[in-house]
C-alpha cells in the first residue's frame, strides 16, 4: 500500500498546490525523500512513454499493473445491495477541514474529492422481474391519474349497431369490434341484423368477448342507399325499444359498422347529461380518383376569393360563448348528380342530413316510466308504434337547442363516417373460411411442365427433400424473360374460392432454384 | 351545563381531526399538505417579521455588470439579480437602517460570463472584498457586527468559495470576510468547507414563464419510468471519466443504457419539459457540483426526483421534507438503481406525487417576476426571519475585531 500512498500524495501535489497537505495520512508512510525520488522516477518514465506513444500515458495504468487486488476497473463482485458489494478502487482519504483551528475537527465527510471508479455491475442489463414490477407501477400510477382527472363514475356504454351479412361485413365489424374491445368502461353491444339472426354474425361478435345482444330484424337490406338508410333507422329504433324493455342504464351511442371511432370518443360521451351531439367527419369519396380531384379543384376555384373551404363535418356549431347555435351539415352540392344510388356503385355515397352516429343519449330518456328530472324537452312515447316517421335523431327532442355539444363544442372530430360496400355480385366464402380443398386450374401456356398435376406433386416432394431437380429448371427459369413471364402469369380474374395453382408453382420453383 | 361541555368537547375533537396531515382539498387533484415538524412553514408570510435594509452600492457592482451581459438574467445563477429587484420593491424593505434586522449587499458576483455563458469566478473575491470595504467605510453597520447580520446571495457552483473546481474551491474556503455573514447559496453539501453553518440553500433559477408555457394536460398518462437528459461523460474537462460527477453519471449510463425503463440520453429535445411531465421518476444526479436545476424542473412538473448526490443539502431543507418527496440514492448504489426504484411500494409513489402536486411546493421553487406569495424569495425571507432575534454574540464589543482582512490568497487582496 505504500505505492498507493505515494500515488495519492503526488496526485494531490499535482492537482492542488495551494492548500496545506492533510495532516493524517496513512501511517505506513515513512520518510519523505526516498518516496519522492521514487515518484519522480515514475513520473519521468511516464512522460517518456507518453512522448513515444504520442498520447497521454496515465499513471493509473502503472498503478493497476502493480496492484494486487482487482485487475479491471470495471468488474465488481456481485453481492447483495446491503453489503455494498461494489468495490471502491482508488480510495482516496477524505480531506480534513482544518480551517477552524480552535474547534474540534469536523466529522469526516464520506464524500471524497477526486477520481472515482465507475461502478458497473457484472450483468448491466435489464432484469425481467424488475421490468415487470415497473410496468405494474406504471399502470397503477396511470390508474390513479385516470381516477383523478378522468371520469369519476363511469356509466355503461350501450352501443347500437345495425348490420347485415355481406362481403364487407367482416371488414367493417372487425373495426368496430376492436374499438369496442378497447373501451375501458362497461359495455353492452346491441347488434341488430337485417334479414334475421344468422350464425355467421353471431359467431363473429361472440369473438369479441363483450356483452352482446343480438337482435334480428325481419326485413332484408335493400339495394339503394336511400332505402338502406331508412331501414337502418328502423333497426336502431328497434334496438332502442329493447333498451327501454330491459331498462338498460347507461349512455346510448350509435356505432354504424362502417364508421371509425377514436378512443377519446368514449371518454367524451361519459360527460353527457341527457342528449349530446358530436362532430362526425364525413369521408364521402368515390372510387374514381379523377372525379374526386376535379371536384376538389372546383371547390377551390369557387371559394378562393369568397368563402373558406367547407369542412366535411357534420355536427354542432357554437358561438364564442360555447352555446349551441346551429348545426354543420355536410354540403352535398358539389357531389350533386354524381352520387351513388345503388349500394355498390362507384360514385360517392352521401350521408343523411343528420347522421345518427353523431348523437348520444342517456338511456333513461327512453324508459317508459317517468324518471326523476327527465327534462321536459324530450318527447314522451317516442318509441311507441304510432307510425310516426322518425328520420333524424333530432326528432326525438322537442327543443333542439337543449342538446349538449361534445368534443369541445364540436371542434374535435372523434369519429368518421364512411360508406364502402363491395360489388353486388361479389362472392365471399361464408365465414371467410375456405373449407374445400384448393382446386388447381389449368396452368397457363408458359410453364414448362406439359402435365400440371403430377409435376406439382413431384415438385412439392422435391421441395420437401430439398434436393435439386433436373437441370431443366435452371436453364429454363434463368434469364429475365422468365422473370417477366412470372409477372404476367398472375391470374386476371381472381374469383372467390378457386386459387390459381400457377402462383403456388412459382413459389415452388423459387425454392428449387 | 353538561350539554355545553359536550358541545365544547365535540368542537375540540373536530378541530384536532382537521389538522391531521393528509386531507383532500376540494380541487380536482387531492394534494397532501406538507406537515409534520416542518409544518405549514412554506406558507408563512415574512412581511412584518423582519426588516431588510438594502445598501445603495455604486452601479459598477450590479447594474453596470448586468448591462455588459444581459445573459445573466436567464442563466441558472440569476437569483442574485432577481433577489435585489424583489427586495427593492418589497414591503420588508426599510429605508432606515437603524431598525433593520438584516442588511443586504447587492453585488453580482456571478455575472462575468465566458462566451459560452459560464460564469468566471476569478474576479468575484476581489469584487466582494471591494464591496465590503465600501460598506464598512461608509456605514457603521458592518463594523458593528462584522457582517453577522448581513446576508449575501452567492449562487455560484461552490457558493462563496468562488471557484468552479471543487478541489480549488475547498482549498480557498469561504472568503474570510464572509465568515460571519449569512450566505444564500445554491450549493449545499454536508461537512463541506463551502457550506457554512446557518446558510440558506436556495434552488437555482429556472425561468417560470418558460416552464408554465410547456405544461400539458394533467390527464396525460405517465408512461416513462425514469427520465434523464444530460451529459454522462464530460469529454472536454474529464476525458478519462471518473472525475465528473464522481463517476455516478457514467455509472448510470453504463448500467442502464439498454434498459427500456430508463429513457436516458445526451440529446437536447425540444419536448424536454413535456417529457418530464410524462415520467414518473426524473434523475437528478450531481455534476461538477451537487446541485442542478433538474430538481426544480422535476418538482414543477410533478416528476419524483431521484437525487444521486451523497450528503447533499437540498433547498430550504428546514422547510421542505425532501425525504418524503424525493428518492435518495447513494452514489455507491447507482448500479442497483432499477432494483431500488422498482421496489418502492405504489402507495409511497402515489403519496410522493400528491406531495409534489401541492402548489405551495411548486411555488417555493420558483423565482417569479413579480414576486408571488410563497415563492422562493419569500422562503428566503422566512429563513432569515427564523434566525431572528440575533444573539448577543453577533454584536461586537467596541474595538473588537474578529475578521482578518488580509487573509486569503494574495491575488484577492488587489483592489477591484
Amino acid at each position: 500500500m505504500m505505492k498507493l500512498s505515494m500515488f495519492r500524495l503526488s496526485y494531490w501535489n499535482r492537482r492542488g498546490s495551494s492548500f496545506k497537505s492533510p495532516p493524517s495520512l496513512d501511517t505506513t508512510f515513512d520518510g519523505k525523500s526516498p518516496s519522492s525520488v521514487f515518484w519522480l522516477v515514475i513520473h519521468g518514465l511516464c512522460c517518456f512513454i507518453s512522448l513515444i506513444l504520442g498520447f497521454r500515458f496515465s499513471h493509473l495504468v502503472l498503478f493497476f499493473l502493480f496492484s494486487t487486488s482487482v485487475s479491471n476497473l470495471y468488474t465488481t463482485p456481485f453481492l447483495s445491495v446491503g453489503n455494498g458489494g461494489v468495490s471502491q478502487l482508488l480510495r482516496l482519504k477524505p480531506l480534513e477541514t482544518a480551517t477552524n483551528n480552535n474547534s474540534t475537527a469536523k466529522k469526516n465527510s464520506r464524500v471524497v474529492v477526486g477520481r472515482h471508479g465507475i461502478r458497473i455491475r457484472p450483468w448491466p442489463h435489464p432484469n425481467p422481474i424488475e421490468v415487470l414490477r415497473a410496468h405494474q407501477l406504471l399502470s397503477r400510477v396511470q390508474k390513479e391519474q385516470k381516477s383523478l382527472y378522468g371520469v369519476r363514475i363511469p356509466k355503461t356504454v350501450i352501443v347500437v349497431t345495425p348490420t347485415y351479412v355481406r362481403t364487407f361485413q367482416a371488414l367493417h365489424l372487425t373495426g368496430v369490434m376492436h374499438s369496442l374491445m378497447l373501451v375501458p368502461y362497461d359495455l353492452v353491444w346491441i347488434v341488430v341484423e337485417a334479414g334475421g339472426v344468422t350464425n355467421e354474425t353471431a359467431s363473429f361478435i361472440a369473438k369479441s368477448g363483450l356483452k352482446t345482444i343480438h337482435l334480428g330484424f325481419d326485413q332484408k337490406m335493400p339495394n339503394t342507399w336511400e332505402d338502406r338508410h331508412k331501414l337502418e333507422t328502423k333497426m336502431r329504433l328497434h334496438a332502442l325499444r329493447i333498451v327501454r324493455e330491459k331498462k338498460l342504464d347507461g349512455i346510448v351511442m350509435f356505432a354504424d359498422d362502417s364508421n371509425m371511432h377514436s378512443m377519446e370518443l368514449f371518454d367524451e360521451i361519459q360527460t353527457v347529461k341527457w342528449v349530446g351531439a358530436l362532430s362526425v367527419g364525413i369521408l364521402a369519396h368515390s372510387g374514381n380518383a379523377y372525379e374526386l380531384s376535379s371536384l376538389l379543384k372546383n371547390q377551390q376555384g369557387k371559394h378562393n376569393n369568397k368563402e373558406k373551404p367547407l369542412m366535411p363535418i357534420q355536427g354542432p356549431s357554437c358561438d364564442s360563448s360555447e352555446k349551441l347555435v346551429g348545426w354543420h351539415v355536410f354540403n352535398t352540392q358539389p357531389y350533386a348528380k354524381k352520387t351513388a344510388v345503388y349500394v355498390d356503385e362507384k360514385a360517392a355515397v352521401m350521408p343523411r342530413k343528420m347522421e345518427w352516429s353523431g348523437f348520444v343519449f342517456n338511456s333513461r330518456l327512453l324508459w317508459k316510466e317517468s324518471v326523476d328530472d327527465k327534462p321536459a324537452w324530450v318527447k314522451d312515447h317516442l318509441l311507441d308504434d304510432n307510425g310516426e316517421e322518425i328520420d333524424s335523431p333530432l326528432s326525438l327532442v322537442k327543443d333542439p337547442s337543449m342538446v349538449e355539444p361534445l368534443g369541445s363544442c364540436g371542434r374535435r372530430v372523434l369519429l368518421w363516417w364512411l360508406r364502402v360496400e363491395a360489388r353486388a355480385d361479389s362472392k365471399f366464402p361464408p365465414g371467410w373460411i375456405i373449407n374445400s380443398p384448393l382446386e388447381i386450374t389449368v396452368p397457363s401456356k408458359r410453364t414448362p411442365w406439359p402435365d400440371s398435376s403430377s409435376e406439382l406433386l413431384v415438385a412439392i416432394k422435391e421441395a420437401k427433400n430439398s434436393q435439386s431437380d433436373s437441370e431443366r429448371h435452371p436453364t429454363k427459369a434463368r434469364g429475365s424473360k422468365s422473370k417477366s413471364s412470372k409477372g404476367k402469369q398472375e391470374p386476371k380474374t381472381f374469383d372467390g374460392v378457386n386459387v390459381s395453382a400457377t402462383l403456388v408453382k412459382e413459389d415452388v420453383k423459387d425454392t428449387n432454384q | 351545563m353538561k350539554l355545553w361541555s359536550w358541545v365544547l368537547i365535540f368542537i375540540v375533537c373536530n378541530l384536532t381531526f382537521s389538522t391531521i396531515s393528509a386531507f383532500r382539498l376540494s380541487r380536482s387533484q387531492p394534494t397532501e399538505r406538507i406537515s409534520g415538524s416542518a409544518g405549514d412553514v412554506l406558507e408563512d408570510d415574512p412581511v412584518g417579521r423582519l426588516k431588510v435594509f438594502v445598501y445603495e452600492l455604486p452601479s459598477k457592482y450590479n447594474k453596470k455588470i448586468l448591462q455588459k451581459d444581459p445573459r445573466c438574467l436567464n442563466h441558472m445563477f440569476a437569483a442574485e439579480i432577481y433577489m435585489q429587484r424583489f427586495l427593492l420593491s418589497s414591503p420588508v424593505r426599510t429605508l432606515n437602517p437603524e431598525e433593520a434586522d438584516w442588511f443586504y449587499v447587492p453585488v453580482y458576483t456571478t455575472c462575468d460570463l465566458t462566451p459560452n455563458g459560464l460564469p468566471l469566478p476569478f474576479k468575484s473575491p476581489r469584487m466582494m472584498r471591494s464591496a465590503i470595504q465600501l460598506i464598512a467605510s461608509n456605514w457603521p453597520y458592518w463594523n458593528r457586527t462584522e457582517g453577522a447580520d448581513h446576508f449575501f446571495v452567492v449562487p455560484h457552483d461552490f457558493g462563496a468559495c468562488f471557484h468552479y473546481q471543487e478541489e480549488k474551491a475547498i482549498g480557498r474556503g469561504i472568503l474570510t470576510l464572509l465568515q460571519r455573514a449569512t450566505l444564500v447559496q445554491t450549493f449545499g453539501q454536508r461537512n463541506h468547507v463551502c457550506l457554512k453553518e446557518g446558510s440558506i440553500t436556495v434552488p437555482p433559477y429556472a425561468p417560470p414563464q418558460k416552464m408554465q408555457s410547456h405544461l400539458i394536460p394533467e390527464k396525460t398518462p405517465r408512461s416513462i419510468f425514469v427520465y434523464f437528459r444530460g451529459l454522462f461523460y464530460d469529454v472536454g474537462n474529464d476525458p478519462e471519466g471518473g472525475y465528473y460527477a464522481r463517476g455516478a453519471r457514467a455509472a448510470v449510463w453504463e448500467n442502464f443504457k439498454d434498459n427500456p425503463l430508463f429513457d436516458i440520453s445526451t440529446e437536447h429535445p425540444t419536448t424536454y419539459y413535456e417529457d418530464m411531465q410524462r415520467a414518473i421518476f426524473c434523475l437528478c444526479p450531481l455534476g461538477w457540483a451537487p446541485w442542478s436545476p433538474r430538481l426544480v424542473e422535476a418538482v414543477i412538473f410533478g416528476c419524483i426526483p431521484v437525487i444521486i448526490a451523497d450528503d447533499i443539502v437540498l433547498p430550504f431543507a428546514d422547510a421542505i421534507p425532501w425525504e418524503e418527496i424525493g428518492v435518495f440514492v447513494d452514489e455507491k448504489d447507482v448500479p442497483y438503481l432499477d432494483t431500488i426504484l422498482t421496489s418502492i411500494p405504489p402507495e409511497v409513489i402515489l403519496r410522493k406525487q400528491r406531495l409534489l402536486a401541492n402548489p405551495s411546493m411548486k411555488q417555493a421553487m420558483l423565482f417569479p417576476q413579480p414576486a408571488q406569495p410563497g415563492d422562493a424569495f419569500h422562503q428566503v425571507l422566512n429563513g432569515l426571519a427564523r434566525k431572528l432575534p440575533h444573539e448577543k454574540s453577533v454584536y461586537l464589543r467596541p474595538g473588537e475585531k474578529l475578521l482578518n482582512w488580509t487573509a486569503g490568497p494574495v491575488a484577492d487582496l488587489k483592489p477591484w
